[in-house]
């Protein structure tokens, strides 16, 4: 039986100091960052301290290998302990991370909750941006963006991380995520103008779906920051290893628009479910994965062959529709609880109907993609002023199309439809989802940050005065939520009460 | 494979009724969408980095996973 498809999305943004001479990216990150925790801070008063909460490195161990041990001359990411690091009281994570800021959002139960949790990463960055504008000399501005590329060759992520049963064999897990991550960039692509690839210029390839297409390399492997692959191997579930892997995606874009971000989120889950419980007859298995990944990009006709390895063809579209099909035999068959019922149900029919669009013409969906929408704004752009594809105008919009800031951000004025209401994203700033364990983590944030010294995915650590530290291990995602612990939570008045009442 | 035709059956089916039906409408709407384009395209122009070639030039990401 599948398990619950608890979901979590981690951004690294791109960051530009404005109105000086020279900028520190690690410098400028941390700033923003600190800038937003001291707001925080003060708004909260004294008693709620989650800002300032650091993060416990104890069980951190991104080298770990789903394949077994590390392959020869892999070097394991370094574990940056040093930088800006913290815990917000939405039980997400803050942090630098290689001179980017980035955003985990918290753990969430369903596509729908990570659109709102995204969503008020969003607003923390734009908060931030502000809190840090207060701080910079006249003139100057800290600047983010939520995209994946400097255009440059340099490229940052927008990692999934979906939860899984440790049983199912991995091998099985690469086949088909294999063949969902280079199908489903027809959807999740946020659009770029140009390429970034080797040997290619603007005249090959003048816009492409995605940004990240570019900048893979392997089919499977563990690195993150070069010789990226399709599928990542990093094996650290955050939770009971025994019981659970976590998959680590890397190859999505960081999307706008609220409908990508739900079916990127939402179709990967029900697939990945669907895996679990081998549901999933057919392998799809491409000749060459890597080159398929960017021809799926470079492809805005929709209608290129790729080439399976038993020598058929299909084309990106027909393999989503092919998933789309078994995924309504799997609702009909056992339900979709594992990914909420009615948000399963939500993204099936989201799903067809972006496909439907797709297929009948892209332009349709130019109110629901990123790549459409972005694509649809900047063809018009070059129409009206006679451009050619590689004029700087048409990049620095498509960078300009990212820009977090209300007033400037193209995405923003495309035209997009949203799927949860900004009260919604503004509560989800501050407040932890109530359906997995980061529940816990925000509301012990919330009501006694001052006696939590650390805190990381699974654990909590409290200083309480007279004891040594103490740890609250919380090894299961999908426990720590409101209905199990929102009443114990409410009744203690210390965190002394709740370590005696928790047995730990 | 026979019910993954029907999903396209019939979602195309009712488009084309849909395409039928609209059809007297539709270059009246082609004209009501370029001309939204064409308000946006002006509001974006409003809003562009003014220097574009320095603006992409300067953008450097170094660092990233």
């Amino acid at each position: 039986m599948a398990i619950a498809k608890i979901v979590g999305v981690e951004t690294e943004f791109g960051i530009m100091l404005r109105g000086a001479a020279e900028s520190n990216p690690i410098a400028a990150s941390s700033l923003l960052i600190n800038a937003y925790a001291g707001e925080r801070a003060r708004q909260a008063g004294a008693s709620a301290g989650g800002p300032k909460v650091g993060w416990d490195f104890e069980d951190e161990s991104p080298g770990n290998d789903a394949r077994g041990g590390p392959p020869p001359g892999a070097l394991p990411p370094e574990i940056e302990t040093h930088l800006v690091n913290i815990v917000l009281t939405n039980g997400a994570r803050y942090y630098v991370d290689h001179a980017h800021p980035e955003l985990s959002t918290p753990e969430c139960a369903d596509a729908r909750s990570i659109v709102r949790f995204d969503r008020a990463a969003e607003e923390i960055l734009v908060a931030s941006m502000a809190a840090a504008k207060r701080l910079l000399p006249d003139g100057q501005e800290l600047v983010v963006y939520k995209n994946n590329s400097d255009r440059k060759g340099n490229s940052y992520g927008c990692h999934e991380n979906y939860l899984m049963d440790r049983l199912v064999p991995f091998g099985r897990i690469v086949t088909h995520a294999m063949a969902h991550f280079i199908t489903r960039q027809v959807f999740t692509g946020a659009g770029k103008v140009g390429t970034e690839a080797a040997g290619l210029t603007s005249e090959d390839v003048p816009f492409q779906l995605t940004q990240r297409a570019d900048f893979f390399e392997e089919e499977v492997g563990l690195e993150t920051t070069l010789k990226r692959p399709i599928v990542n191997t990093r094996d650290e579930p955050h939770a009971d290893s025994q019981k659970y892997r976590r998959l680590h995606v890397i190859c999505g874009d960081a999307n706008l628009s609220e409908t990508a971000t739900f079916l990127k989120v939402g179709t990967t889950a029900i697939v990945l479910a669907m895996v679990e419980d081998d549901f999933l007859p057919r392998d799809f298995i491409f000749r060459a994965p890597v080159w398929c990944m960017r021809a799926v990009s470079y492809d805005r006709s929709l209608r290129l062959p790729l080439e399976l390895a038993d020598g058929a063809t299909i084309t990106a579209l027909d393999v989503q529709w092919e998933l789309l099909d078994r995924a309504r035999k799997y609702a009909d068959a056992g339900g979709l609880a594992v990914v909420g019922e009615e948000v399963g149900a939500a993204v099936l029919a989201e799903w067809e109907a972006v496909l439907t669009g797709l297929e009948a013409d892209p332009m349709q969906l130019a109110d629901r993609l990123d790549w459409v929408a972005k694509y649809r704004i900047i063809d018009a752009y070059r129409e009206r002023h006679g451009l050619q594809w590689s004029d700087a105008r048409l990049a620095a919009m498509d960078l300009q199309y990212h820009d977090l800031r209300p007033d400037k951000s193209l995405a923003r004025r495309a035209g997009l439809r949203t799927l949860v209401s900004p009260d919604e994203v503004a509560s989800a700033m501050t407040e932890p989802p109530t359906d997995t364990r980061a529940y816990f983590r925000g509301t012990c944030l919330q009501k006694w940050g001052d006696a939590i010294v650390a805190a990381n995915w699974d654990s909590l650590v409290f200083d309480i005065g007279k004891d040594p530290l103490r740890r609250v291990p919380m090894m299961e995602p999908s426990r720590g939520t409101a209905a199990h612990v929102g009443m114990l939570l409410a009744e203690c008045t210390t965190p002394a009460e709740l370590l005696e009442r928790l047995g730990s | 494979m026979p019910e993954r035709e029907q999903i396209k059956k019939t979602t195309t089916t009712r488009t084309d009724e849909e395409t039928v039906q609209e059809a007297p409408a539709t270059s009246e709407r082609g004209e009501k969408l370029k001309a939204e384009l064409d308000d946006l395209l002006d509001e974006i122009d409003e809003v562009l980095e003014t220097n574009a070639e320095d603006f992409v030039k300067g953008y450097v990401q170094k660092g990233g996973q």
